[in-house]
């Protein structure tokens, strides 16, 4: 017996080695001093970036001024959700580290935590973060909002309800219906929302571009769960228009192109997005479609980073991860094992319930999808996708 | 009035600060976050230290994109070599007790990993006293305090992992290097005696070896060696041609030159341990049994190779650990020869050691083996405590 357990182990040790401690490159001397080694996802000289520079600067001569130190955060917090990038969360964390550990903080120290919290996947955190807010300001209406998103994000719609309503004892705005809109059509009201969002945008709301490029993106992603694929094209395209850089709205814009078989348009799209976990794990998907053999330097790189990001102990990659195990790896029950452990973490948007499901599917385990199940038939979430998903585990059941 | 001003009023106020605020409307981030990469190897004197650190990191503390294209070249990383090597040792120490220990940094260079280009400093630490030496970490945690070190100690006796942040920015060095670079040769020679010792299908092999090493076939039969020279020289050349053989595979197997599935290795080997069994009493190789114990003895290091995998291998004193794992085997082999060889030696000419002994001895052998073998091709369970290695 041992004979056999001694190879298990070995290879064990071999799995459990390069987990741990992903192997050092050798490294080397560039010959030429002209050899680009790094490109800047912003260089110094884009506006953005020299204005939060200066910022930066008045900031390390007045550290606790709180005013300028909100500025700096919030500055970082919008660059960081442009480019998905958590080094710019830390950034507006250290601007606001002379209020940050205080008990509590002024409530818009407080508000900004539970954005970063939220973005590290500490939604308990952030939700105490914002009940602190609301105990002081119970009309603030941007803790209402940021909790309703978060709320949301964790598959709980009525509540998410709830929160958007107590933003309209202010006033109707356009992030008001688009809040409404996003919560109801996840709680079996899908094509109310729709209607009043689509109005919503028609009228004169004063909104800014951020503010339709979030209504847009909810739109289209109302539409393509009701099943209307050309309504969620020109949603997808006009949200796009914006010229807003965001990426969140190229994922889930790929991600549509990838259901309509459209791999080509998806590489097109994401071909310098190398970046991103999110969209580089996209581009690999269209090039495998595509039969373009770059797919599997993309899915190596991607192994190697939430082989860093599992070292450092986080679990921020893990949808995404399934997803590569899943159609990449063809590794589903790995990928069933992460896509629980996202579901598990509070993550529960359509799109995770889904990654959940065709891990289920594809491992044989409809019992593992039971959790899913359950919380479709709670929130009465229609969506056509997951619809058919779920008859598909029921018939693999019986 | 003042109700009608209020309605028109706050959306426009509304939408100016929800502006910045939308960002908790968009889920979870993308990328991977900011990240150092340690590796501490202890060597004569102090440690040796291999830090990677994230060029974009670098160009936010210090500014290395002099031009501002937005590109960062080797030139420009070269212009700040200095200011790059005392911005991080300004933020690393290493201390035992109240002494700092001395860096000493060499030439930075370059490497790629999955999320763009870092340098890479090598840094020699020497350390006055062989006590532990505590590891203090702040890099970046001013400017991101979501950076984190990933710091990953080699040992003689394994790889630890550690995650370095704000709230946990030390780490104690327990093992001092104080015994330098022997500690990996000392700690794998021991091993390697162990190994042997605990391994008994290579003591079985070794037995069925050497039972007939101080007896000669003539005629049909085996007659007891008249003088005891020959007798070691026999006997060393088989260990010898049984340690350089399963030296040359183990090499190669750690060195992943050659790969044999471990299931298969480990049956052979217990094959291996029958066919000299077997020899015993059926004599094909009578003169030159050494050749038997190399070719035979090839299988055997791949048995080795794996325990050196369970065990991990340090991969900046690999020779060393090898030629001591080596040694350790040899050790503990010589140590069974040695008190074997006198008692055998002893008893050769009596009836029991040459019509008992040795015949139903080796048949007792081949009879283990030959179960071992069953058992581990075929995944059975007939014979417990014993087998394996």
């Amino acid at each position: 017996m041992r004979a056999i357990m001694k190879p298990l182990l070995a290879v064990q040790a071999c799995v459990w080695l390069s987990i741990a401690n992903p192997v050092l490159a050798a490294p080397f001397t560039p010959a030429d001093p002209q050899q680009v080694l790094e490109t800047l996802p912003r260089s110094i000289a884009d506006p953005q970036m020299q204005e939060l520079q200066e910022l930066r600067r008045q900031l390390a001569t007045r550290p606790d001024d709180l005013a300028l130190a909100l500025q700096v955060a919030r500055r970082n917090l919008a660059i960081g959700r442009a480019e998905g990038d958590p080094r710019y969360t830390g950034y507006a964390q250290a601007a606001l580290a002379p209020w940050w550990d205080q008990d509590p903080p002024p409530p818009e120290v407080l508000l900004l935590r539970a954005v970063l919290r939220q973005n590290r996947h500490d939604f308990a955190g952030a939700l105490a973060d914002l009940r602190q807010v609301l105990a002081v300001q119970p009309r603030h209406p941007q803790a209402w909002l940021i909790q309703a998103v978060i709320q949301q994000v964790q598959g709980e719609p009525i509540a998410a309800l709830q929160s958007c309503l107590a933003l309209r004892r202010r006033a109707v705005s356009l992030s008001f219906v688009t809040c409404w809109s996003g919560a109801a059509s996840r709680g079996g009201q899908a094509a109310v929302a729709y209607r009043s969002l689509s109005q919503a945008l028609a009228g004169n709301f004063a909104a800014s571009p951020e503010e339709r490029q979030w209504a847009l993106t909810v739109l289209a992603e109302i539409a393509e769960q009701r099943g209307d694929a050309s309504a969620a094209e020109t949603h997808f395209r006009a949200a796009l228009e914006l010229g807003q850089r965001n990426v969140y709205l190229l994922g889930a814009y790929a991600d549509f192109l990838l259901d309509q078989q459209r791999p080509a348009e998806v590489r097109a799209l994401l071909q310098d997005e190398q970046s991103a976990d999110n969209l580089l794990l996209r581009l690999a998907l269209a090039e495998r479609r595509l039969d373009d053999t770059v797919w599997q330097h993309h899915t190596e790189v991607l192994e190697a980073r939430f082989a860093a990001a599992r070292q450092r102990g986080d679990g921020a990659h893990f949808a995404t991860e399934a997803r590569l195990r899943l159609d990449l790896r063809q590794q589903a029950p790995e990928a069933l094992t992460l896509a629980r452990q996202n579901w598990a973490q509070g993550q529960r948007e359509p799109q995770d319930a889904r990654l959940l499901l065709e891990a289920a599917l594809a491992a044989s385990q409809p019992e593992a999808a039971r959790e899913v199940l359950d919380w479709l038939e709670r929130v009465r979430l229609e969506d056509e996708r997951l619809a058919k998903l779920s008859q598909r585990l029921q018939e693999l059941k019986s | 009035m003042i109700e009608k001003l209020h309605r028109w009023w706050v959306p426009l106020i509304l939408s100016a600060t929800l502006v910045l605020l939308l960002l908790g409307a968009w889920p979870a981030f993308a990328h991977k976050p900011s990240d150092s990469y340690l590796r501490l190897t202890p060597r004569e004197g102090g440690w040796q230290l291999r830090w990677d650190i994230a060029l974009r990191d670098l160009e936010y503390a210090l500014g290395l994109d002099r031009d501002g294209d937005g590109a960062i070249t080797w030139g420009e990383l070269q212009a700040r070599e200095t200011a790059v090597v005392n911005y991080a040792l300004e933020h690393l120490s290493l201390r035992t007790g109240e002494t700092a220990c001395v860096s000493r940094p060499g030439a930075v260079q370059v490497v790629q990993h999955s999320d763009g280009a870092y340098a890479v400093l090598d840094v020699a630490l020497d350390c006055p006293a062989a006590e532990a030496a505590t590891l203090d970490y702040r890099l970046f945690f001013a400017l991101d305090p979501s950076h984190r070190g990933l710091l990953q100690v080699n040992r003689p006796t394994g790889v630890t992992s550690v995650v370095l942040a704000p709230e946990q920015s030390q780490y104690v060095l327990d093992t001092a290097p104080g015994g330098g670079s022997w500690r990996p040769f000392v700690s794998y020679w021991v091993e390697g005696v162990w190994h042997i010792w605990i391994g008994f299908d290579h003591i079985l092999f070794l037995l069925a070896l050497l039972l007939p090493s101080v007896l000669w076939w003539e005629n049909g039969r085996w007659r007891p060696a008249a003088a005891l020279r020959p007798v070691v020289l026999e006997t060393a050349g088989i260990v010898t041609a049984f340690t350089l053989a399963h030296s040359l595979t183990l090499s190669l197997a750690v060195l992943s030159v050659v790969n044999l599935p471990g299931r298969l290795v480990e049956s052979t080997i217990a094959f291996t341990v029958v066919l000299a069994a077997l020899n015993n009493l059926f004599p094909l190789v009578k003169a030159r049994r050494w050749v038997l114990a190399f070719t035979l003895g090839l299988i055997h290091g791949f048995g080795f190779a794996s325990v050196l995998q369970d065990l991990g291998l340090p991969s900046d004193a690999l020779a060393l650990a090898l030629a001591g794992f080596n040694l350790g085997v040899e050790t503990g082999q010589l140590t069974i020869v040695a008190i074997m060889l006198p008692f055998t030696f002893l008893i050769r000419r009596t009836w029991f050691y040459r019509r008992l002994a040795l015949p139903v001895g080796s048949a007792m052998v081949a009879a283990v083996a030959l179960v071992w073998c069953l058992e581990r091709s075929l995944n059975l369970k007939l014979l417990t405590p014993l087998g394996g290695s």
